[in-house]
């Protein structure tokens, strides 16, 4: 038997509610790409986590190079050769990058030494990176480059990469690839977790499939296509899109100009954004997260009330300094990105979560209503009217917002916004780690409530999502929107190029600094 | 060995068997306590838990000690649960008591029956002021509230001492740092004669009733709730953080100052050095120990106002010294902390992992 670089055999792990790996075989070969393929909350991150060391199985054996190995934490598991970059990065913002690195490496080096090696890696690997600037003033790209090049001065034998794509422009993403087949070349093993299906079929040369903590086939994704790959990833075929009509009606929401320099010395400053969403269609916001779409949901939400007036308006009314509840009603609602401690509080119940954004249940009338007395039954029958309605799987009203799934909770929060009738209703993220049924039944509850003549703007990462979804779509990038793109204009690499902030530009320019 | 494993769940059931099991820890280390210090463990034990309740009178002594605690600890439980953490209530205390006494002190024959009410609105005043104080720094200038509420009890203390020692000394009094006593037409009504309990105790649980219904039945209250639990979801919804900073330490100010005023005009009847007990430093475990809930708290002050009286009595009839109130109260608290844990894990013996049986195959 050749010898596998990784083999995992049986690995279980339990968590209270749920069974994150059940029974997970895997074997990766050395000098190989592999990829890992589910959709969020497959548990493809804990089987990552129990490599690495950083989380415990309750059962199952890990061989690396044919020895059996106990890995206790990660420096057990840096000291066999296993590295790992997160999807989220660990650097400290004020720190430069030489002394980011510096932090996790042996203590035996100097940082001079540390300098000079990460120049010799970055030009080994053509991984561009100047040392001794402060980190807080790198792109996101450049941050994932300084994680890599961390994980390689280890000289690793395997590197686990956790969906390092979702933060880079397709351009960006072609770069990395290079990177990493040079290193399968020199025969180290890249594992790779994603659930984009192009990328592991243009990058990887073995494949294996989770779907709900469970192996769900290994195969060679260069013989596959999108089609069969997915049906392995959510056990069924992904969604034709539809053509439909777009008659939109008057404006909802303008937003004129609006300029805001971001309250956090990380953030980033919205420069002059331009967009009308009006009744009837759904606009799109396409882009990488950290563009500034944090901070123009917050000003249009109300969350941050220092825009200037007139700079938002909501059918020719000046919002702009207008807190959320005041906006709610006057028809803007809005579903955020982080739905457990800002969509909702994790501890209440559903029917009390009611209470942030919608009044039915109290009193109008008299002392009652001068107290602001809460109508339990009432909260209670209409918590059980969207429980039924969008159905959320759920202990019933009474049960705590953190005892949901995810895609649960999203359907419940969905639901409590669309059941105010808005007229503008503006979502962020409306998918992300929500399970496949529950993501097509809030698109398709959306797409309901546009036809229904509801203005609706939706921000998102899943460029699928948003080309489904949109009848128009802008793109972000570093705080500044880019013009509108109908649905037929609208395609992957028109949108990846725009990701870079380059719609300014003649389209000879954008074709050369794509390629 | 023994494993902790976390819940899917927070248990119902520990929610509210943790305070009797901690109680229960409590009792068994006191009695460990009393052996150690040489007395015996049984009549220890009866001090603290049969002496306090034996009597009518030994019953409204316990009441008169529990008033100020729970009035203190309502005011507190809105803070705690609005995420503000007024650390500062005995400087309130001091400061309702101050003012109060301030306004008894003006009377004299020609003064009102209903003089009382206004030295106990004097208090409310004192304790809303001080507090306010902190609020202000917190609002206006992100001063941390914990260090500034604690800090201005010493500046309560020393106002207090100043007046005591200055301007509002007796000076029919032989020198003692105190003020006169306050003319008779200022004395709290009293509920039941020859006991020293008054209408404080009515109004502490007109107070509990009060926050029953503003925390649970009220939007109002909910919104206060929400910033501590979830200060971003009280941000989406639109509930201003500001308000319900300034809502808490008003409200929990107030009550700690009418608690004082109570206290200066009720029982103690003078202002000195000796106005603050400890009793709103006492009134946060009484907070916590209750669960920040109202008619949790009307059963941890009376637990702690045990406490006081047991301590006071081990000292007379044990010769054991006072600060065994103080060695009570941190058990309870701690024994309490500990005892939370199994809400959000349950223990379960498990046998030692068989990895060593694995590497020996190999």
């Amino acid at each position: 038997m050749s010898q596998s670089r990784l083999l995992l055999s049986n690995i279980t792990k339990r968590y209270p509610a749920v069974v994150a790996n059940d029974a997970v075989c895997l074997s990766v070969q050395p000098g190989e790409i592999h990829a890992v393929l589910g959709e969020n909350g497959a548990g493809k991150s804990t089987l990552m986590k129990i490599i690495y060391g950083a989380v415990k199985p309750d059962g199952g054996e890990i061989r690396f190079n044919g020895q059996v190995v106990h890995i206790r934490n990660p420096q057990e598991a840096r000291r066999l050769g296993i590295s790992m970059v997160f999807q989220h990065f660990s650097l400290f913002d004020t720190l430069s990058v030489a002394e980011n690195v510096w932090l996790g490496l042996d203590k035996a080096l100097t940082l001079a030494q540390v300098t000079q090696r990460i120049t010799d890696t970055a030009s080994q690997y053509g991984l561009d990176i100047d040392p001794l600037r402060p980190v807080h003033t790198l792109g996101v790209g450049e941050m994932q480059r300084v994680e890599i090049i961390r994980a390689l001065l280890t000289n690793p034998q395997l590197l686990i990469l956790d969906e390092p794509t979702s933060v880079l422009t397709p351009q960006a993403v072609e770069k990395l690839f290079v990177v990493l087949r040079q290193l399968a070349a020199e025969g180290r093993s890249i594992l790779y977790i994603s659930h984009k299906l192009h990328e592991i079929r243009a990058l990887c040369t073995a494949c294996t499939v989770m779907r709900t903590g469970r192996v769900t086939g290994v195969c060679d994704p260069r013989q596959e296509t999108n089609a069969s790959l997915s049906q392995l990833m959510i056990g069924s075929l992904p969604p034709e899109l539809k053509v439909r009509t777009h008659q939109p009606g008057a404006a909802v929401l303008t937003v004129r100009g609006l300029r805001l320099p971001s309250d956090d010395p990380f953030g980033v400053d919205l420069q002059g954004i331009d967009v009308q969403v009006r009744a009837g269609e759904v606009v799109g916001i396409a882009g990488v997260s950290g563009n500034g779409q944090r901070e123009l949901l917050y000003a249009l939400s109300g969350e941050d009330t220092r825009a200037a007036p007139e700079h938002i308006q909501l059918s020719d009314q000046a919002v702009g300094q207008l807190n959320p509840d005041q906006r709610r009603a006057l028809g803007l609602h809005f579903v955020p990105e982080e739905r457990l401690g800002r969509g909702a509080v994790p501890s209440l119940s559903l029917a009390h979560n009611l209470l942030l954004t919608r009044h039915e249940a109290l009193a109008d009338r008299g002392v009652a209503g001068a107290l602001g007395w809460l109508n339990l039954k009432a909260l209670k029958t209409q918590a059980a009217h969207i429980i039924t309605k969008y159905q959320v799987k759920a202990g019933g009203p009474d049960a705590a917002a953190h005892s949901l799934s995810g895609g649960n909770l999203q359907k419940f929060l969905v639901g409590r916004e669309i059941e105010a009738s808005p007229k503008l209703l503006i979502v962020s993220q409306p998918t992300w780690g929500v399970d496949v049924g529950a993501a097509a039944q809030i698109r398709a509850a959306l797409l309901a409530l546009r036809d229904a003549g509801c203005a609706v703007l939706v921000v998102s990462e899943e460029l699928d999502e948003l080309l489904e979804l949109s009848d128009r779509l802008h793109v972000m990038a570093e705080g500044r929107l880019s013009p509108a793109l109908s649905r037929e204009e609208a395609n992957v690499s028109r949108i990846g190029a725009w990701m870079s902030g380059l719609w300014d530009k003649p389209a000879q320019e954008v074709r050369h600094a794509a390629s | 060995m023994l494993r902790l494993e976390p819940r899917a769940q927070p248990s119902t059931l520990w929610r509210y068997a943790s305070p009797l099991l901690a109680l229960t820890i409590t009792v068994v280390l006191g009695v460990i306590l009393f052996v150690a210090l040489g007395k015996d463990p049984v009549r220890g034990l009866q001090v603290f838990f049969w002496e306090p309740i034996k009597s009518v009178y030994a019953l409204s002594e316990l009441m008169v000690k529990a008033t100020p605690l729970l009035l203190i600890a309502l005011g507190l439980a809105v803070c705690f649960r609005s995420n503000v953490w007024n650390i500062g209530a005995e400087g309130q205390f001091v400061m309702g008591a101050v003012f109060a006494a301030g306004v008894a002190l003006t009377a004299d024959a020609h003064t009102g029956a209903g003089f009382w009410v206004l030295i106990l609105l004097a208090g409310v005043v004192g304790g809303m002021v001080w507090a306010g104080i902190t609020a202000f720094l917190r609002d206006r200038f992100h001063a941390n509230e914990i260090l500034v509420s604690l800090m201005l009890v010493y500046v309560a203390i020393m106002m207090l001492n100043f007046l005591v020692y200055g301007p509002w000394k007796d000076p029919l009094g032989y020198n003692f740092p105190q003020t006169k006593t306050f003319d008779a037409i200022t004395q709290i009504p009293k509920l039941i004669t020859g006991t020293r309990v008054n209408v404080g105790v009515l109004m502490a649980l007109a107070g509990v009733g009060a926050l029953w219904v503003f925390l649970f039945r009220t939007h109002a209250g909910f919104a206060q709730q929400v910033g501590g639990l979830a200060p971003d979801a009280a941000r989406y919804a639109g509930f201003s953080s500001r308000k319900a900073l300034w809502l808490a330490l008003l409200v929990s100010g107030g009550a700690a100052g009418l608690a004082g005023a109570l206290e200066v005009a009720g029982p103690l009847r003078q202002l000195t050095p000796f106005v603050p007990a400890g009793y709103g430093f006492a009134a946060i475990i009484v907070a916590f120990v209750g669960r920040l809930h109202p008619v949790g708290m009307v059963l941890s002050a009376v637990l702690m106002s045990m406490f006081y009286i047991g301590g006071e009595l081990a000292q007379s009839r044990l010769g054991l010294p006072r600060s065994l109130t103080g060695v009570f109260q941190g058990l309870l608290l701690f024994t309490l902390l500990a005892c939370d844990t199994l809400m959000q894990y349950r223990v379960r013996w498990v046998s030692l992992p068989r990895a060593v049986h694995a590497e020996e195959a190999l």
